[in-house]
């Protein structure tokens, strides 16, 4: 009696705990994957979580005059993607949480993370805490909509903006993943996660020009403990936000009961979809040089108009 | 070459390991503190696909909050004494000071200048001195080497 009740619970600890320990290393796996292409050994995958190691151990430094709102985005911002974790279904679409993960939920979810940092970087009183903040709104402010009517593409043949509904309606049905709304929202959904992300063409990761930074602007007045958790959260968003790509577009894989065997297989699955879908993110950004600030309004507005169609094409093909 | 490279110098009163728990992980804040330049050609290109510093863990950042080392060069000129103290007091503990350069500790050709304020030395305190003008990227490697290995 005690293993069916253990079990499920179970499940969603194991996912969150992968996800903790995965998630550093999708980071390097990327900056390994850059660094071969540009002819450079590059630092062990490891490498994020030596960083992290080293920052914990470190001073905590807080801003004069800056108020809970610095001390809390970095908690706030794991804290919710944790929550993603815990809801999502990431390893199964099965998980005693599976009724609440609506993706509207898990979308603003995440978009709390974001807020939250853009806030303590105003709270921060520096120059570029504001201009950070203020270009990671404007641009989240064009990705959300873009990213809400992909959902709606998808939530159409189902009826359901439920996740699992949604993962488990494209498992029964393989040549709904070939129909043009899917096509295009994938276009759409690529875009507003490297926007979100923070990722090449949008904003440059390893940028040390503050003037062209975006998210590195953000937390550039945190240390030790601090960083460690933003660093983390931004790379636990980067995972989650992969892998729930991977698994709305080719869910194969992912358990559909909760028997050990299918829920390793799921692991291996995913991890081996969000592995590629990173080393051609990262490969990608070898290729392409990051976009003026002012051109990010018209990549987002292609995302928007590819889930627009998106949209229409599943209500004429309705 | 005719003469064998100058080998790093280690100042400090206290060990480096007593500083410092790195184990791979080092990243670094730059300052100029008034320097010909030369020095930064030879930092930037420890970078470069050559040398590739970053397969070490050894990366430069943004901000000196993300720093555990302030990697200094040039002779600290009058009116960058003042930000060179407040980047190292801005440095998240622990961290430590590195001169990089002749220049950075004895101000080389530039002693004596009506503009220079004195080496890093005298402006804080300095705990690794790499010698050299400029001096080569495998010694600057090697040097900080000695603080991310362990």
């Amino acid at each position: 009696m005690t293993g069916i009740t253990v079990w499920p619970v179970g499940v969603v600890v194991a996912q969150v705990t992968l996800f903790v320990l995965g998630a550093p290393f999708l980071v390097g796996l990327m900056r390994t994957v850059r660094c071969r292409l540009e002819g450079r050994t590059g630092p062990p995958v490891r490498q994020t979580w030596r960083d992290l190691r080293k920052l914990l151990g470190k001073q905590r430094t807080q801003p004069e005059k800056s108020s809970v709102f610095f001390a809390m985005a970095p908690v706030v911002l794991v804290a919710t993607t944790l929550v993603v974790v815990a809801f999502a279904p990431l390893l199964s679409i099965d998980t005693v949480f599976s009724g609440g993960s609506d993706l509207f939920a898990i979308v603003f979810l995440l978009l709390l993370g974001s807020v939250s940092l853009a806030l303590a970087a105003l709270d921060t009183g520096t120059a570029f805490g504001g201009m950070g903040s203020s270009r990671l709104m404007a641009i989240v402010a064009l990705a959300e909509p873009a990213l809400l009517v992909a959902i709606l593409a998808l939530a159409a043949p189902v009826h359901s903006s439920s996740l699992p509904i949604i993962v488990a309606g494209s498992l029964h049905h393989p040549m709904w993943l070939a129909t043009p709304q899917r096509i295009l929202a994938f276009g759409a959904f690529v875009i507003v996660i490297l926007a979100e992300s923070g990722r090449l063409p949008v904003d440059n990761p390893a940028t040390h020009l503050e003037l062209t930074m975006i998210h590195e602007a953000l937390m550039l007045e945190y240390s030790g403990p601090d960083l460690a958790f933003v660093v983390l959260g931004e790379s636990l968003r980067l995972l989650v936000l992969l892998a729930l790509l991977s698994n709305l577009f080719v869910p194969w894989g992912i358990a559909t009961s909760l028997t050990g065997l299918s829920f390793v297989v799921a692991v291996v699955s995913l991890a081996a979809k969000v592995a590629l879908l990173a080393t051609l993110v990262a490969a990608g950004e070898v290729m392409v040089a990051k976009l003026r600030l002012f051109r990010v309004p018209e990549l987002l507005a292609g995302a928007f108009v590819l889930s627009v169609l998106a949209v229409l094409s599943s209500l004429v093909i309705a | 070459m005719t003469e064998s490279a100058p080998r790093p110098v280690e100042t400090g009163t206290q060990h480096r390991s007593d500083l410092l728990d790195l184990r791979g992980s080092l990243q670094l804040r730059h300052v100029d503190a008034g320097s010909c330049n030369g020095c930064e050609m030879e930092i930037a290109s420890i970078f470069s696909p050559v040398y590739d510093a970053e397969q070490y863990g050894i990366r430069l950042v943004a901000s000196p909050r993300h720093a555990d080392a302030a990697l200094v060069t040039g002779p600290v000129t009058k009116n960058m004494a003042g930000p060179l103290r407040r980047t190292i007091e801005a440095l998240g503990a622990p961290a430590v000071v590195i001169a990089i350069g002749d220049c950075a500790r004895d101000c080389g050709v530039f002693a004596g200048a009506y503009g220079v304020e004195g080496s890093v030395t005298d402006v804080t305190e300095v705990h690794l001195e790499v010698p050299g003008c400029p001096p080569a990227p495998a010694d600057i490697i090697a040097a900080l080497r000695r603080f991310s290995q362990t």
